[in-house]
């Protein structure tokens, strides 16, 4: 139970003691334009605080990307609201910015890099010289600012993600979802990309929601983890990541907690996969480590 | 690869989707140091079987007078005003044609290409007037506009119209939905989407539609000119034939070839420019 005696830094305050900043409840999304209906998800209720990051994992197809289709106010729920800082959300919010899992097909072609993070501010109709400064800097803190003159179809995978980040950092949003943003990168690309997610977090305190279905690094980038069940969807399980706030690809991966966690999290989706979720689709109020995982690695390593 | 290379032939192709395949091979090709020059003995060759045939008695030279009289007849042709008059009315009738076609073609695909109720509505009509040729328009054109420049505009207008029209629509269903949706997240909103995310996916299309248009065009204004004897170079053949100044025939043949291939180039650059972004422009660099 180390949570409480972990030292904490502004930004890793816990759920309660900030105001809450996204709300989902009840949502339920039913597809019926094709040939049979498609319940994508089922009843899904969380809520992300102010300054939060949350990882989001379930098993692909479980909808995932539905949800934050919903939330960004890009497609209406059938059932339930989402609400953004207690203002219903029914069309893409100002405050909010989201990156793709696609980064090939949400970049346009047609323009530069420069191009391509300005387009959104220009929209927002910000002077030019405070344009031309959020381009710069977001070009810099994603390690790009020497490619803003190329096009993204001259850069590689990893690059143009950076890209689409640099995009969504640059509009100043107070929410950010991603949606797995690096699954489709190399291995050592998609760490320094995580390590450049948590440093951006923490630098600008916004809020962030990303989706992924993978174990390791939900628990690596979050404060906590909600776990959602296979179709049909509900919140399987609600894990607090208590790691120290300063993380590291190396050390933070060796820790026993992580590996606690990991499994904990391993076992949670595993137990989604054979159905056995809260009846009710409230997600289980459990926290700390759980004994008795299925799955090896649970001693420490080291 | 059918694709790729309809976006870069000139044939009256079906409406074409613009694809990258195909432009690594034709810039291959077209690189080779030996292009030019194998080009221009093409041509050198014809020239030369073209002199032969009718002084080697293959051909009569009343039918068709060697190359050296005909580039001359042209030659002589082209030191006169009215020739260059001529030209010009038939520019002008493509280009005013194909303007009016491109500016409707645009304004009409973009709005009904992103309305799917008012588009599947107008579909079957769509498919019906597409096809009727529009030298079929011809004795219309001539009960409402008699010989004027507007006789040689309708059969243009309505001949390129449907190439672009078509090409429009096919590039507004070709919006990627993850652009869309990303536009759509970032605030912009209808006008801005047309003009940030729709037209330049358009883009691509509407220049191979624009190519095949230019041709046509071009054909049609000088059909019009020859058959309905609206001033240009149509009518000068017209005219040069029923004196039976067959020599003149020829050359004034020559010279709307030589408007074709300019054309074609001129809309070939334009396409490099304003593509070169595209896969089938930007070629290698996509490596
Ligand atoms: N536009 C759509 N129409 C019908 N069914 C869809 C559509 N989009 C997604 N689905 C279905 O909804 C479910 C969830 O999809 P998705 O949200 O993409 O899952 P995830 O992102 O977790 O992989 C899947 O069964 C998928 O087939
Ligand atoms: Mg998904």
């Amino acid at each position: 139970m180390g949570a409480a005696a972990e030292p904490t830094t502004t930004t890793t305050d816990h759920e309660g003691e900030r105001p809450t900043m996204l709300k989902v409840t009840g949502l339920r999304k039913v597809y019926d334009g094709g040939a049979v209906a498609v319940e994508a998800v089922r009843d899904l209720t969380f809520e992300l605080a102010e300054g939060e990051l949350v990882c989001l994992v379930g098993p692909s197809g479980c909808g995932k990307t539905t949800l934050l289709k919903c939330i960004a106010g890009l497609m209406p729920p059938t059932g339930g609201t989402v609400e953004l800082e207690g203002r219903p959300v029914t069309a893409p919010p100002p405050d909010m910015a989201v990156v793709f899992q696609e980064y090939g097909r949400s970049l346009f072609p047609w323009m530069s890099v420069r191009a391509n993070v300005e387009l959104p501010l220009k929209q927002k109709r910000l002077p030019v010289e405070r344009r031309t400064g959020l381009v710069r800097e977001a070009l810099e803190a994603v390690g790009l600012a020497g490619s803003a003159d190329a096009y993204p179809w001259q850069l590689s995978g990893g690059m143009q993600q950076r890209v689409a980040i640099a995009r969504a950092v640059a509009y100043e949003p107070k929410v950010l979802l991603m949606d797995e943003p690096f699954a489709a990168v190399d291995a050592q690309t998609r760490a320094d990309l995580e390590d450049l997610i948590r440093a951006l977090w923490k630098r600008l305190g916004v809020t962030v929601l990303f989706v992924t279905h993978d174990i390791d690094e939900a628990v690596y980038l979050g404060e906590r983890v909600l776990v959602l069940s296979s179709s049909p969807t509900v919140v399987q399980d609600d894990v607090t990541v208590d790691l120290p706030a300063g993380r590291d690809q190396l050390t933070t991966r060796r820790d026993g907690r992580f590996t606690e966690l990991r499994t904990r999290v391993y076992a949670e989706i595993q137990r989604a996969k054979r159905g056995d979720a809260g009846a009710d689709g409230r997600p289980q109020d459990r926290t700390g480590g759980r004994e008795g995982s299925p799955v090896a690695g649970g001693s420490p390593a080291g | 690869m059918r694709r790729g290379p309809a976006v870069l032939t000139t044939g009256a192709a079906p409406p074409a989707v613009p694809a990258g395949g195909g432009a690594r091979t034709r810039r291959a090709a077209r690189a080779g140091p030996d292009r030019p020059l194998l080009g221009a003995l093409g041509i050198a060759a014809l020239l030369a079987l073209w002199e032969a045939a009718p002084r080697l008695g293959a051909v009569s030279a009343r039918h068709l007078p060697p190359a050296s009289e005909v580039l001359a007849t042209l030659a002589e042709r082209a030191a006169t005003a009215a020739f260059w008059t001529a030209v010009g009315d038939t520019l002008t009738g493509w280009a005013l044609g194909l303007a009016i076609a491109f500016a409707a073609a645009v304004l009409l695909g973009l709005t009904l290409g992103s309305l799917p109720r008012v588009r599947a509505f107008t579909d079957s009509t769509v498919d019906f007037l597409r096809p009727i040729p529009s030298v079929a328009l011809i004795p219309l054109a001539v009960l409402m506009y008699g010989t004027d420049l507007r006789s040689t505009l309708l059969l243009v207008v309505y001949a390129s119209f449907w190439l672009l029209y078509i090409q429009v629509l096919y590039g507004v269903a070709d919006v990627d939905p993850v652009a869309e949706q990303t536009a759509r997240s970032y605030g912009l909103g209808r006008l801005a989407r047309v003009r940030h995310v729709v037209w330049p996916t358009t883009l691509p299309y509407l220049m191979t539609g624009l190519r095949l248009a230019a041709a046509v065009a071009l054909i049609l204004s000088v059909t019009a000119q020859l058959v309905i004897g609206s001033p240009g170079l149509g009518r000068e053949i017209a005219v040069a034939q029923s004196s039976g100044a067959v020599a003149s025939v020829y050359a004034l043949i020559v010279a709307t070839g030589g408007l074709g291939v300019l054309v074609n180039t001129g809309v070939r650059a334009l396409e490099r420019r304003v593509l070169h972004w595209h896969a089938s422009v930007r070629g290698e660099a996509a490596a």
